[in-house]
């Protein structure tokens, strides 16, 4: 099986099926990782290209090491050092990469839909890095396979995504991804961070982070930005914390076995202290390895020689 | 001089309740008779058997984008747009570059008009100069120089008082202002219509509220001052409900809709296709229900097109970067007819009403009517025949519709202004 | 049109017979069990791996260590075919280096999977030599490769095709030759 579509905007569009697929075939990609030889052959010749229009290192650097170690040439377009800044469009952009011959374009943007623009620009298979509030796709499915690797299965699990709402992509593409494989998801933050309707994606919305920790599998922290404070979002980063943050005593309040996730980078101060940080419980160094698998996985399953969609 | 004879059409004329075969006669550029079996041997004579002859369709609202924004469409290329549309008489807005804020730009506009020599256009001034909210224009100047009506469009009038010191000056003139309602705080920057789709595609949502706070303010505002108001492009229910209310309490205001916030939701934006970037944003089906609702019992005055062309390049960009609008006036007519009238919302009849005379009466224009002796401005109707529409044939500068490939009915024919036929058979003769 | 099967070219007993020629060929050639590791391929080669290894113990009572090789990752036709082949899982849990690896897979036929098979092993360690074990060498090889112990040679012709059935995998033991019937 593959990817049927051109390119990876979101889970939205993809079916359980091929959404289990990928997080299967992440499975012996991470088995790759760990040789001492990290490269297969399976993309040898395919070419790459990263193209940055947001600043996030450890996400471009995810992707060109899965690139590589599948064996495929690799390139990165980032907006401090192109024609970003010249103000050429991003269609022209992804033309251009087209007829250098690149296969796969990881695209990261800060206006939603993006992705999906190119997409329709180019030949190039297109995978969405992350675009605008919109979504972050292989940063819910690397969530999605270390669940499963720590729990067995994402089916009945109690699902927590906690804090800006609103502004998250990765919620997004969590709650499709995860209730389409049968998890119950729960939305909590504070209702100036809450998108209207989010209720009608297959959500519950709790404002009380203890009545959303109660009865939790997983937690999914999510980064609080500081400039949502500067916008009048909400009053302070202290009540902010003091009414969102995964305190160490709401983890000892929580099921034994809850397992909390963040996607990075961490405020150690806010959102996540150190001792949950720190603590057993929580996968964030597992996620960034397993991110690395799940982009491989996504990589090899877009590569083929199939007419597409 | 000349004489035209349209034969054996339906002629439906809502301003004299009139619906029925007969031909019409066109003599010197006026309506000369309306009958039966008209015999003019000397007249041109164009059979129109199974079609409909109705008073030119008159658009309160658009944007012609000369001077200064002549990329997107010049005042020539839009009025021959508006005939290709079936539309006669068409009042653009003034947000051109500059702001038509001037007794000069009004005369400027209608001489450029006059030049084209398409259709009959009367300009809209800006209600403050510059159209920035801060100083009244010199709108009894522009009245003198052949404005018609006074809007900010484009942007609201943010401050209360300066709309209230607008509304108390407009009794000099008497002319209506067209009011753009949003509070821009509450936009906050949006892209669509705030809910479920704006959530699940992560673009800022545009809350129906941002237009109905600013639609009380100023139903409130009449009611201090007693004038005479129009509420341009009206896409909540409960600004239909608010507009219903003012009306009820005898209140001077009227409200336009357009083509596109009758026939298309929020949930045409998935996809990020920009040509569904409006402003007002797209609503729900609840709102398009209510907004059809209001045109057929009159709460809603008249459809305007808002016809807003844009180029490819302020388009073909990332959803929030998009330019807001859709070129309107070639398919406004098809696009209610196939969805208002064949769907049975709207008879014919009622259609024609919202999109002619009504325009022309609340607006005071001498348009809307086939009566003897009137300008005569007809539109030519085809009821049955369905094309595809094609942006690419479009008059428009602005190819910026999402109803391209569109099947659709109800396509003008031929558009007379004037007594002469300036757009026959989908073509717009040269003038 | 579909392939139906031609005749049955191995039954069980002689699926038997086969192994355990070829398992007393490898301990023969190699004076031994010292350092030998089988590395079964991905799905079929897994389980002539399994039972080389329990002929070689009752043989010689030594416990060979057996490694799964998925060679998806190395094959040179993934642009090339439609859809995309599943990817597994390969286990190796020992070291490699200085081994005698004994690559066993059921059927061998181009040879472009003992290629891709070859990669794979040397990207995990460097053994002192690699043979090849095949319980079915169909011939037509597209490379300069050959089984150093092969369970039964049979002369096919190109559009046929030969599949191998194991009771570990499949609920009965036998090699079955198939193809268009005139």
């Amino acid at each position: 099986m593959a990817i049927k579509t051109k390119d990876l905007i979101d889970l939205e569009f993809l079916s359980a099926d091929e959404i289990t697929e990928i997080l299967e075939t992440a499975r012996p990609m991470k088995e790759v990782m760990r040789r001492d030889i990290k490269t297969v052959p399976a993309l040898r010749g395919k070419t790459v290209a990263t193209l940055f229009y947001e600043n996030s290192t450890r996400t471009r650097l995810s992707f060109e090491l899965a690139a590589k170690y599948l064996s495929a040439g690799t390139c990165n377009i980032s907006s401090s050092a192109s024609s970003v800044q010249k103000g050429e469009s991003l269609q022209d952009t992804g033309r251009t990469l087209d007829a250098m011959g690149t296969d796969i374009i990881v695209i990261r943007h800060n206006m939603s839909g993006a992705a999906q623009l190119l997409g329709e620009a180019v030949k190039a298979r297109v995978i969405n890095g992350g675009d605008g509030t919109h979504a972050h796709p292989t940063q819910a499915l690397l969530d999605m396979f270390t669940i499963i690797e720590r729990k067995g299965k994402i089916e009945g699990q109690t699902v927590v995504i906690l804090g800006d709402i609103l502004h998250s992509r990765v919620a997004r593409s969590n709650i499709w991804g995860l209730t389409k494989l049968g998890a119950h998801v729960r939305v909590c933050g504070p209702p100036t961070l809450m998108p209207k309707d989010i209720d009608k994606m297959g959500v519950e919305v709790f404002y009380d982070i203890d009545k959303a920790l109660d009865g939790a599998d997983v937690v999914n922290v999510l980064r609080i930005q500081m400039e949502r404070q500067q916008k009048g979002l909400f009053p302070s980063i202290e009540e902010y914390a003091k009414n969102y943050a995964m305190t160490e005593e709401r983890l000892n309040r929580a099921k034994k076995d809850v397992l909390i996730q963040h996607p990075g980078p961490m405020n150690r101060t806010i959102e996540i202290p150190s001792a949950v940080a720190d603590s057993a419980q929580c996968s964030v160094e597992e996620q960034v390895t397993n991110g690395v698998a799940c982009r491989m996985a996504l990589m090899y399953l877009m590569s083929g020689g199939e007419t597409l969609v | 001089m000349s004489k035209l004879l349209l034969k054996g059409g339906r002629v439906i004329d809502p301003s004299q309740a009139m619906d029925l075969v007969a031909d019409v006669l066109i003599e010197d550029g006026k309506i000369a008779a309306v009958e039966k079996d008209i015999a003019a041997a000397d007249a041109e004579c164009r059979d129109v058997t199974g079609k409909i002859v109705c008073p030119g369709l008159v658009d309160i609202h658009c944007h012609l984008r000369e001077p200064g924004l002549e990329r997107k469409e010049t005042i020539a290329t839009g009025s021959r747009a508006a005939a290709a549309g079936g539309f006669t008489t068409v009042m653009p807005m003034p947000n051109t570059s500059p702001v038509a804020d001037s007794p000069a730009s009004i005369r400027y506009v209608r001489d450029r008009a006059e030049e084209a020599g398409v259709v009959r256009v009367y300009p809209i001034g800006a209600i403050t100069k510059g159209s920035e909210g801060k100083e009244l224009s010199e709108m009894s100047a522009m009245a003198d120089a052949g404005a018609v009506a006074f809007s900010d469009d484009g942007r609201p009038v943010l401050s209360s008082r300066i709309m209230r010191l607008a509304m108390e000056y407009s009794h000099i003139t008497g002319l209506p202002l067209i009011a753009h309602e949003e509070d821009l705080a509450l936009v906050d920057d949006g892209d669509m219509n705030e809910g479920y789709v704006s959530t699940v595609l992560g673009l800022r949502g545009n809350p129906a509220a941002a237009e109905e706070t600013m639609i009380a303010r100023d139903i409130i505002l009449v009611r201090l001052t007693g004038a005479r108001l129009h509420i341009a492009h009206v896409s909540t229910a409960h600004g239909v409900e608010m507009i219903r209310g003012a009306k009820a309490e005898g209140l001077p205001v009227t409200a336009e809709v357009t083509p596109h916030h009758l026939t298309m939701t929020e949930e045409a934006v998935r996809g990020y296709d920009t040509n569904t970037k409006v402003n007002p944003p797209l609503r729900t089906a609840a709102d398009v229900e209510a907004l059809i609702e209001g045109l057929k019992e009159g709460v809603i005055d008249c459809v305007a097109t808002d016809h807003a062309p844009h180029t490819v390049e302020d388009k073909v960009v990332e959803y929030h970067f998009a330019a807001n609008g859709i070129s309107g006036f070639e398919t406004a007519l098809p696009v209610l007819w196939t969805e208002l009238v064949k769907e049975g919302r709207l008879s014919e009849s009622e259609l024609i009403d919202r999109m002619s005379c009504q325009p022309a009466r609340i607006m005071g224009l001498p348009a809307g009517s086939l009566a003897v002796g009137h300008d005569a401005d007809v539109t030519v109707i085809d009821p049955d025949t369905i094309l595809a529409v094609d942006k690419n044939s479009f008059y428009s500068k602005g190819k910026n519709t999402p109803y391209h490939g569109r099947l659709l009915s109800g396509w003008p024919v031929m558009t007379i202004v004037g007594g002469r036929a300036v757009m026959e058979n989908r073509v717009v003769k040269e003038s | 049109m579909t392939k139906e099967i031609k005749s049955e070219i191995m039954d069980g007993s002689d699926i038997k017979r086969a192994v355990t020629r070829m398992a007393h060929e490898i301990l023969e050639k190699n004076h031994g069990a010292e350092d030998l590791v089988l590395l079964g391929i991905r799905t079929r080669g897994i389980f002539l791996a399994e039972r080389l290894k329990d002929v070689i113990r009752d043989v010689e009572n030594a416990e060979l260590p057996v490694g799964t090789l998925d060679i998806t990752l190395y094959r040179d036709d993934i642009a090339v075919k439609g859809g995309i082949p599943i990817v597994g899982e390969s286990n190796v849990p020992f070291d490699l280096n200085g081994k005698k690896v004994v690559l066993c897979d059921d059927v061998l036929y181009t040879g472009r999977t003992i290629r891709a098979a070859l990669d794979a092993v040397f990207d995990l360690g460097r053994p002192s030599f690699v043979r090849l074990a095949v319980l079915v060498d169909r011939g037509h090889r597209e490379l300069p490769i050959r089984a150093d112990y092969v369970g039964k040679n049979i002369p096919t012709a190109q559009q046929e095709t030969v599949e191998v059935r194991f009771d570990e995998h499949d609920g009965y033991d036998t090699v079955i030759l198939k193809g268009e019937k005139y």
